[in-house]
């Protein structure tokens, strides 16, 4: 080997390595400034009032946000529950009824667009069909919202985990005279099940964190309330608005919620990378 | 008497034809082997038997093969039925991802009603037609992941025997195993064809001339020699199949 071409690679293999520690410190330096503001701020207004009281009136001390959180926890739930069966059957028909089909290419398309939506424009979207129709904002107007959001990451994830399932599976069941559905639903859909379990909990993150669809459907309520057909308490929109109040108590509140919020989202990433990891594994 | 009848077959992957006009009889309860280079069209034939082509739009078989007498490429055929009755076992292991005994259960509760202590002893069974028996039987609640690949594929043609078909088909059964593997499933080819027709792809010529009864030798899609395992070892007709058999070519 010549001397010179193997030490400008190794002069340039120096440069790309360093170019590269660079960019990952920039991305990993405003994360960790993120978190840590937040660990800083949201600490110390962390405590156990704030899981035991409703957020408090304007002017008035103290107060905690459990009306907020247990109305996050109904909307976010009730989401789930509505986007996990339609996402997974929607990406059941993709990868094995509709394949290449017209109706499933257009499906895909449409999921695609949903995907990258502005969320506003889906907050704006049910504002129009249920809000403006019973005149009047519920829990129900923001689940339907977050699940529009979530129905397309679990239709895509689904999927594609089950484009991951090899053929020679399929072809197994089929051989012992299994009809489709059941190949699909008991063989193919089991196999993926870790798969799409991660599907379903990143949909569930990237919902539990969303404030523009939720300030025109469930928008906000003072007091402590689980009817779903009432205005819903919520963690990113009580967010929005204490943070921008005058008071101090309100914006600590805020700092607090923030601070749970995220530790929730980054909870459920890493729980459906274990999720994903335990399935690789066998 | 012949399982199956095979007449003037013709099969199309889209306007390749895969097959040329073949015409071919199983023998009941016998060890009938095809053999020939990489894409000849074994597979293709195999794949015929039980349909399975059906999966793929674009595949279209031509012609008769009458199982029993009743010719399954009518289009009104039920295919999960036919399949029910003919049998596969595939090149690379296929457990499906859940228990050992499920694995075995899946199958039979399709076209079967029985009782749990019927299933059980369906299990028991299946296992023992296919030598597993007693490497599995404490932990059939085990995922049938866990096994290695050669029992693996002995789960798959467990799971293949216990849905009581009348004809297995084995698509290269042994070429992702290795020796040990191989003999047991060899030996275990010998005694399932007292209860079942069994037709077995194989690359490989010792393992055909150890197991099978009859032999067909394909190449480019057509039938080039069949019969009596033992004449087309020792005396083929065609010099094709003595050269492709002697190693000479393939």
């Amino acid at each position: 080997m010549n001397e010179a071409i193997f030490a400008r690679r190794k002069r340039a293999n120096r440069i790309g390595l360093a170019l590269s520690i660079f960019a990952m410190a920039c991305g990993m330096l405003f994360l960790f400034w993120i978190l840590g503001i937040l660990l800083f701020k949201g600490f110390s207004a962390i405590h156990l009032s704030m899981f035991l009281d409703s957020t408090p009136a304007p002017g008035s001390d103290g107060g905690g946000l459990a009306n907020a959180i247990v109305g996050s926890l109904l909307l976010v739930g009730c989401c789930t529950l509505i986007s996990t069966p339609i996402g997974v059957m929607a990406g059941i028909y993709l990868s094995e009824y509709g394949d290449k089909s017209r109706v499933a290419s257009i499906t895909r398309f449409v999921t695609d667009i949903m995907l990258s939506a502005p969320s506003i424009v889906i907050g704006l979207f049910v504002y129009a069909l249920v809000v403006a129709q019973v005149k009047h904002f519920s829990g129900w107007a923001g689940t339907i919202a977050l699940a529009l959001i979530a129905i397309p990451v679990v239709v895509r994830t689904t999927e594609n985990m089950l484009r991951l399932v090899p053929g020679s599976l399929r072809e197994a069941a089929y051989a012992l005279g299994a009809p489709k559905w059941k190949v699909s639903l008991f063989i193919t859909l089991r196999a993926a099940q870790s798969g799409v379990m991660t599907g379903v909990l990143l949909a569930l993150a990237r919902v539990s964190g969303e404030t523009a669809p939720l300030l025109f459907t469930a928008l906000n309520n003072q007091f402590f309330s689980t009817d779903m057909n009432a205005p819903m308490a919520n963690l990113p929109v009580v967010i929005f608005q204490f943070a921008m109040s005058p008071y101090e108590n309100w914006v600590n509140l805020a700092w607090g919620g923030a601070l749970l919020i995220t530790f929730a989202v980054l909870g459920l990433n890493i729980l459906a990378r274990v999720v994903f990891r335990e399935k690789v594994q066998g | 008497m012949n399982a199956i009848e095979i007449r003037n077959l013709n099969f199309f992957y889209g306007s390749y034809q895969g097959l040329k006009n073949i015409n071919l009889d199983i023998e009941e309860r016998k060890v009938t082997a095809f053999i020939g280079p990489s894409g000849c069209g074994k597979s293709t034939l195999l794949r015929s038997l039980n349909r399975m082509y059906d999966l793929y739009p674009g595949q279209k078989a031509e012609g008769e093969i009458n199982f029993y007498g009743e010719n399954i490429l009518n289009s009104n055929r039920d295919l999960n039925l036919l399949r029910s009755r003919i049998g596969m076992v595939f090149q690379k292991p296929t457990p499906f991802p859940m228990s050992i005994y499920e694995n075995i259960a899946f199958g039979v509760a399709l076209y079967e009603k029985l009782s749990r202590s019927e299933m059980d002893d369906r299990v028991e069974w299946a296992l023992n037609k296919a030598a597993l028996w007693g490497e599995v039987k404490d932990k059939l609640r085990q995922s049938g992941l866990s096994l290695s690949g050669g029992q693996q594929q002995r789960l798959c043609i467990a799971r293949g025997v216990a849905v009581k078909p009348s004809v297995l088909l084995l698509d290269e059964p042994t070429s992702a195993l290795d020796p040990i593997s191989t003999a047991k499933i060899e030996e275990l080819i010998n005694e399932l064809k007292t209860d079942y027709t069994i037709v077995i792809v194989t690359h490989n010529m010792q393992q055909a001339a150890r197991v099978s009864d009859f032999t067909a030798y394909m190449y480019m899609g057509n039938l080039i020699e069949f019969g009596k395992t033992d004449e087309i070892f020792i005396k083929p007709k065609r010099k094709e199949t003595e050269d492709y058999i002697t190693g000479r070519f393939g």
